[in-house]
């Protein structure tokens, strides 16, 4: 059973907000590791913005801009980030996450190449919760069917 | 690379578990030799682990490179990178093993499963290293949500079941986070050592008492300790046979060590012992479990559950072998932790192994199944002999240090209670090896002379055997060895006060 849902204020509103909403993610996410936020609120705002999208028009609109496989990727991409830089600093020679040992590879110093470590590890965890969130969001919706529902 | 061990072994499970979902997507087929591979890697480290530990002692590894009170630090001592080896061997043997039963059973989900799998290892091996309190919970954590998706994925009734043990479990780790915040609130500090040294002043602080309480309970439930092992039945029988096997011979085991960390290193063993009376509780608790899981096992048809009554029983066995607070007694323990991660590891694995043949899983079904499977019934009947405690076993040689250690404390009645649940459990498996080995044959065309039905041998795929039998080896040699172990291990494990 489908039923057409076309309301042209929400529409317009939604496509109107979706971009600052991310914009804002960004700007969450670039700023945590020196103010309050960081990659997990980014990566929530983030989701919510493609969350935003499905309620205002359905599960398909959302899944030609972001396909489930695509969705798996970045989930999985997204940790890989976070570990990856981690194991950097080991093949550096530092431990676990030391990442003043950067600067070898980055030109700048170690004090600025530890914050450039933490943006990228919230970077990479801001892409793995925004692709859990919009997962979650669609499998709940759509009793795990991804088609159909919100229609 | 010897020195940065302690992260790698987290690390590279970690890091494959994410990797493997873009082979899977790539190439299905490259999933199970890239697992494989993966927690080969984890067994060579945490065998690296052991050595530097027994050569040069207690490994501490700065995550960050922050010192410990503030950052995050991995204490590896003894008793860690035993289990770390248990773990990792387990998990490797248990994935070996897993290939045609996923392929049986799961053919849809073999990617996300050996994601899921990989995930489960993290959490256990970052439960052990770590010597955070709060990073424990985490790791605790990411092993019970990796096992909860493990067994949702079961049979029909297996979401139910999921879902019973994701309500308790969570109550029960909530639990221990409740504990770790009253320490925090009280001490300032996170890191076990750190704890160990401020909490002496503090021991008859109500608040202590009160995270020593929760944290006991919270860890009771995650390693499924009688009143609190409602949840285990259903999940492990419920879940895969892979599935079964593994969280059967490492979650509980894990529970135990996180109790053996709290009891003897986050607080001082005269606190556990004499301020307050924990060890007389859980001794008496102990007996009521193993007597309780010997009982129950004996009421079911169905071989999965009954061993899930017998794995109470054995979690039973560990906590009473912790409760004597001697030398004796918590060798024993945790030599059992050992020996019992093999034989659950075993026997849930026959119990696969059949399940993958037949079908079936009620004990009547099992009728002369030693024509058709007789290594696989081999395996089992060696490993009941062991849960039962026949000597060249290894379950002799723990039940012998755990009844040493009960004399020990001259606790006469627990040695009575080991005893007798050995005999109990012998009643529950000598039904199953009796169903199988000496049921009388019927003959199926009584009236043209009774000749037998035939029964063609027909044996599950080597690639369920060859794990099968390494188990089977590691349940005939680790008693032999179990003096080494003993010596070069877990005499450095128990407490020096002991």
């Amino acid at each position: 059973m489908t039923i057409e849902f076309k309301d042209v204020i929400i529409q317009t509103i939604c496509r109107l907000l979706t971009p600052p909403i991310q914009l804002y993610a960004l700007y969450v996410i670039a700023h945590g590791h020196y103010s309050p936020g960081g990659g997990f609120q980014g990566g929530c705002i983030l989701g919510a913005s493609f969350i935003l999208m499905v309620i205002a028009y359905d599960i398909g609109e959302v899944k030609r801009r972001m396909a489930e496989k695509m969705n798996t990727i970045f989930c999985s991409l997204g940790v890989i980030i976070y570990s990856g830089i981690g194991a950097i600093c080991l093949i550096l020679g530092a431990n676990y996450l030391d990442y003043g040992i950067l600067h070898k590879i980055l030109p700048v110093n170690p004090v600025r190449a530890r914050a450039l470590g933490t943006l990228g590890i919230e970077i990479g965890v801001g892409i793995a919760v925004m692709a859990v969130m919009i997962s979650i969001f669609l499998n709940i919706a759509s009793g795990g069917e991804h088609e159909g529902a919100l229609e | 690379m010897i020195t940065h061990a302690p992260i790698l072994i987290i690390v590279t499970p970690l890091i494959s578990a994410f990797f493997n979902i873009l082979i899977g997507l790539w190439r299905r087929w490259l999933c199970y030799p890239f697992v494989i591979t993966v927690l080969s890697a984890c067994v060579f480290s945490s065998i690296a682990i052991l050595d530097t530990v027994i050569n040069y002692g207690t490994i501490h590894y700065k995550l960050g490179g922050w010192t410990p009170p503030w950052g995050i630090e991995y204490v590896i001592d003894h008793l860690n990178a035993f289990m770390a080896v248990i773990v990792s061997f387990i998990s490797l043997i248990v994935a070996v093993y897993s290939k045609r039963s996923i392929e049986q059973e799961l053919s849809e989900k073999i990617v996300y499963f050996y994601t899921i799998y990989l995930l489960l290892v993290t959490g256990l091996l970052g439960i052990i290293v770590t010597g955070d309190v709060f990073n424990l919970y985490v790791f605790l954590e990411i092993a019970s949500l990796a096992g909860y998706a493990l067994i949702a994925i079961g049979e029909d009734r297996a979401p139910l079941a999921s879902f019973e043990y994701v309500i308790i479990g969570t109550v029960g780790a909530c639990f221990y986070l409740l504990g770790v915040g009253y320490l925090y609130i009280v001490t300032g500090s996170l890191n076990m050592t750190d704890l160990s040294q401020l909490l002496p002043n503090l021991y008859h602080s109500k608040v202590v008492l009160v995270a020593f309480a929760f944290l006991m309970v919270g860890v009771a439930v995650k390693m499924a300790f009688f009143p609190l092992h409602v949840w285990l039945p259903d999940a492990y029988t419920y879940a895969p046979s892979t599935v079964s096997a593994l969280v059967a011979a490492t979650m509980t085991k894990v529970g135990a060590y996180v109790m053996i960390r709290i009891m003897f290193t986050l607080f001082k063993p005269y606190f556990s012992i004499e301020l307050l009376p924990v060890t007389t509780v859980l001794g008496w608790i102990a007996v009521v479990a193993m007597m309780f899981g010997c009982i129950f096992a004996m009421a079911q048809s169905d071989l999965k559950r009954m061993l899930c009554y017998i794995l109470i029983a054995e979690v039973g066995y560990i906590v009473l072998g912790v409760s004597f607070a001697n030398r004796m007694g918590l060798t024993g323990a945790i030599l059992h932790i050992l020996n019992d991660a093999f034989m659950m590891a075993c026997l849930f694995s026959v119990a696969g192994a059949i399940m993958y043949k037949i079908g079936k899983r009620d004990i009547k079904d099992f009728r002369h199944l030693h024509r058709k499977m007789p290594f696989t019934m081999a395996a089992f009947t060696i490993a009941a002999l062991s849960v039962i405690g026949i000597p060249p076993t290894c379950g002799f040689f723990s039940k012998w240090y755990l009844i040493l250690g009960a004399i020990d404390a001259q606790q006469w009645i627990f040695a009575v209670a080991l005893m007798i649940s050995s005999l109990l459990s012998a009643i529950v498996f000598f039904r199953v090896i009796e169903n199988t080995y000496f049921e009388p044959r019927v003959p199926v065309h009584a009236h043209n002379g009774g000749t037998h039905e035939e029964i063609k041998m027909d044996e599950a795929p080597l690639s369920m055997l060859i794990p099968i039998f390494i188990m089977v080896a590691g349940i005939l040699t680790l008693g032999i060895f179990s003096g080494k172990i003993i010596s070069n291990v877990i005499q450095f494990a128990v407490p020096a006060s002991f």
